[in-house]
């Protein structure tokens, strides 16, 4: 179809298509996503919206430097299939990506459209177009597999298949290596699978990226814990020529309150992956239970703590709390997430801090006492911090209590490979553009690196250390 | 993969499975357990490892039906496979030679307890068995507990068969003919564990003991098999199944068993109606 010429102030003067979604009320009697996607109508105005900017910003803040103009062009164009395909020279997995990055501190935050338009939120919508064309593909287009090299007969053993293993799978088997990727769980995806919630990135869009890594020819073996079956050594003096470890977050932590291992009490990946992985919400159809959760309070302000509250709604919560020490201006959650958490109907108990867990005779949480809080001088993150006001206490009534505070590290890895150097947290250290470990023929990447990050930060990590590992391969020079 | 070689049944409620795991069945040191799920809706539950043969490439568990996974389970045949199967899981047993090791197996329990007993005893301890069980079918696997003992004491709460009395009764007459005992192991019901450290406590004799809690993942990312020990969290999947019985908060670990007893009957009603 032909394009029409805009002129650029044209183009600015064009407001950003929103995306239409469920509304809050039948929202949270389902586990459907909330946003419907674009329309190809929608979407096409929305790139018109694009300056294509010689400088391209956007493409300096994408942590996997995907070529964004290029791929905006052909939406204009019309060339959907052409656009997806632009994206995936660089981006394995845009329909996740444009689900669940952080695009508003990234790419369309160096966005000039949002820019001039003086607001994030006015910005050219990226990742909303990313997610569209990575959906007009997966429904309209032919699966194909991308272009493998000729076989080298080297071998790679990617441990974890969440989104940096799946990465480097897909990076390292295109030079036409062997990739065997270990996960441990009896599905693949890693956080994508037992963390994000079906609302938010459905299970089915991260079944096919793995299904077209498989078609790729990458094997995935299930149920696989590397540092218990096969050690790292055990890899390497083995079948395989470099190994990657991409296991990902480790050991929920809990804030040492009184009463934090009553009965009800969960950390937020124990909650979300009963409910997500092994599908507690339909329970006693699925075998996996839950607690009752009439009124639950989610202790954290990330992400996460946004994911756990949405879930308890939909597991039929009547009061979800989300209990959050500092300011909402602190907030580490998205705020589009925290947006739609607000408007789902979880209560925000902001400046307020749990002391205690109270329960009852059975051993069950009954009551959480909290805190008043007030914000005082900034501390090293920079972030005003958060002191108690003296005899503030209050409690409320809950029947669960979700702990999302974050995760330290998993030290079934280290633990067994103690030439795998990590730092006081348990992480694995790792160059910060090879990826390499201080063992040879070892490269880490995602959580097991970077503590608690982001899907595409572990992403960029995967990209890296594929160059890295594939270049490796090649010289066999550490 | 994961075929099922063999399933004997020892009580109505208790059965034997063999089942063709060559990998585990390498690795696998006494002490450790696997994780694993019988249908596409099924939960995962951890079961611990009661013997295995790697040269046959197979791990034998003992089960005991307690809910709807262990019935599934329960009605797989031979040549059947399981869904998914994970392991070998936990740390393994810290194997040493102290002098005389006393090995309290109680019901279910002596299953984990017979590879420790095993590993004990190859290590060149002195190795006595305490199997303890309601009643006489309860107590299982006692030809293989006598093959890896020196010497076995069975207690029975009805008298049925052995001792009558409690383990911590054979244990306490043990103690009483002044036998100098190194350590103890104790595997079974948590209250089985509870009163063996208590006993011990009281002659301060080193006690170790494998908790079996509820578990989703097996691999230190959830958090649902929290324990309290010497008033620090740990996680029993990475940082046990074993623990210093001195140290370990029972009461807190039984009530958290219980988490789930509404749901459980639920879910086992409805597989019995099905
Ligand atoms: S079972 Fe999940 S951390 Fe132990």
């Amino acid at each position: 179809m032909e394009e029409k010429k805009l002129t650029p102030k044209e183009r600015l003067e064009i407001p950003p298509q929103r995306m239409r979604e469920q509304t809050p009320k039948d929202r949270i009697g389902n586990v459907e996503e909330v946003p419907f996607g674009f329309t190809e109508e929608e979407a096409r105005i929305e790139a018109s919206r694009c300056l294509q900017c010689k400088t391209a910003p956007c493409v300096q803040g994408c942590p996997v430097a995907i070529d964004i103009p290029a791929f905006i062009k052909l939406i204009c164009e019309g060339d959907f299939e052409g656009s997806a395909k632009k994206i995936k020279e660089t981006n394995i997995l845009p329909a996740i990506c444009g689900r669940v990055c952080p695009q508003e501190e990234q790419c369309q935050k160096t966005c000039v459209v949002g820019k001039s338009r003086k607001s994030v939120d006015e910005a050219v919508q990226i990742g909303k177009l990313e997610r569209f064309v990575a959906d007009y593909q997966m429904k309209n287009c032919k699966p194909e597999a991308p272009h493998i090299k000729a076989s080298t007969g080297k071998k790679v053993a990617i441990v974890g298949a969440g989104p940096a293993g799946l990465t480097v799978a897909a990076d390292v088997r295109r030079e036409g290596h062997d990739v065997t990727v270990f996960e441990a769980l009896h599905k693949p995806g890693g956080v994508l699978i037992y963390g994000i919630p079906e609302f938010r990135l459905p299970k089915a869009i991260v079944e096919r990226e793995v299904e077209n890594l498989e078609r790729m020819g990458v094997e995935v073996k299930y149920n696989m814990v590397i540092g218990k079956i096969f050690s790292i050594d055990e890899l390497l003096d083995g079948d395989y020529d470099a190994v990657f470890v991409a296991t990902g977050a480790g050991l929920p932590m809990f804030m040492r309150l009184e009463g934090e291992n009553l009965n009800g009490v969960y950390s937020a990946n124990e909650f979300l992956t009963r409910a997500n992985l092994m599908k507690a919400y339909s329970f006693p159809e699925t075998d996996t239970p839950i607690v009752k959760l009439r009124n639950v309070a989610v202790f954290g302000g990330g992400n996460v703590a946004m994911d756990s509250a949405r879930t308890a709604l939909r597991l039929g919560s009547e009061n979800v709390y989300l209990v959050y020490r500092r300011s909402r201006a602190e907030m580490p959650a998205r705020v589009e997430e925290v947006h739609h958490a607000e408007e789902e109907g979880v209560q925000f108990l902001l400046l307020q801090n749990p002391t205690r867990l109270i329960g009852d005779e059975k051993g069950w949480v009954k009551q959480v006492e909290c805190i008043r809080m007030e914000l005082g001088e900034p501390d090293d993150s920079g972030r005003r911090r958060p002191v108690p006001v003296e005899n503030s206490e209050f409690t409320i009534d809950v029947d669960a209590v979700i702990v999302s505070i974050g995760n330290s590290s998993n030290p079934l890895i280290p633990d067994t490979t103690p030439d795998i150097e990590t730092n006081r947290w348990g992480n694995i250290i790792a160059d910060e553009v090879t990826m390499k470990t201080s063992k040879k023929g070892v490269f880490a990447g995602g959580d097991i690196v970077l503590g608690a990050a982001t899907v595409i930060l572990a992403m960029g990590q995967g990209r890296l250390a594929a160059i890295a590992i594939n270049e490796y391969l090649s010289t066999g020079e550490w | 993969m994961n075929r099922i070689l063999e399933k004997v049944s020892v009580t109505p409620e208790i059965f034997t499975m063999k089942i063709e795991a060559s990998g585990i069945a390498k690795k696998r040191k006494a002490g450790q357990f696997i994780i694993l799920r019988v249908s596409e809706k099924g939960e995962r539950i951890p079961l611990t490892i009661a013997d295995a043969d790697a040269a046959e490439g197979w791990i034998e568990l003992v089960v005991q039906i307690v809910g709807k996974t262990t019935k599934l389970l329960s009605l797989l045949e031979p040549g059947e496979e399981i869904l998914d199967l994970v392991g070998p899981l936990g740390r393994p047993t810290h194997i040493e030679k102290v002098g005389t090791v006393v090995v309290v197996g109680g019901g279910v329990g002596i299953a984990p307890a017979h590879p420790i007993a095993q590993s004990m005893k190859a290590a060149g301890n002195q190795l006595i068995s305490i199997l303890g069980g309601r009643s006489k079918d309860l107590v299982i696997m006692e030809e293989k507990m006598r093959a890896a003992s020196d010497r076995v004491m069975i207690t029975t709460d009805d008298g049925s068969y052995g001792m009558k009395g409690l383990v911590t009764d054979a244990l306490q007459k043990l103690i009483d003919e002044g036998l100098k005992i190194d350590l103890v192991v104790a595997v079974g019901p948590p209250v089985m564990m509870k009163f063996v450290s208590l006993l011990t406590k009281k002659y301060d004799i080193q006690t170790l003991v494998s908790l079996n809690t509820i578990m989703v993942d097996g691999t230190g990312m959830c958090g649902a098999c929290r324990v309290t020990v010497a008033g620090k969290m740990k996680f029993v999947c990475v940082d046990g199944p074993e623990f210093d019985g001195h140290e370990v908060d029972y009461e807190e670990m039984m009530q958290r068993q219980c988490m789930y007893r509404e749901q459980e009957k639920e879910s086992m009603d409805r597989c019995q109606s099905e």
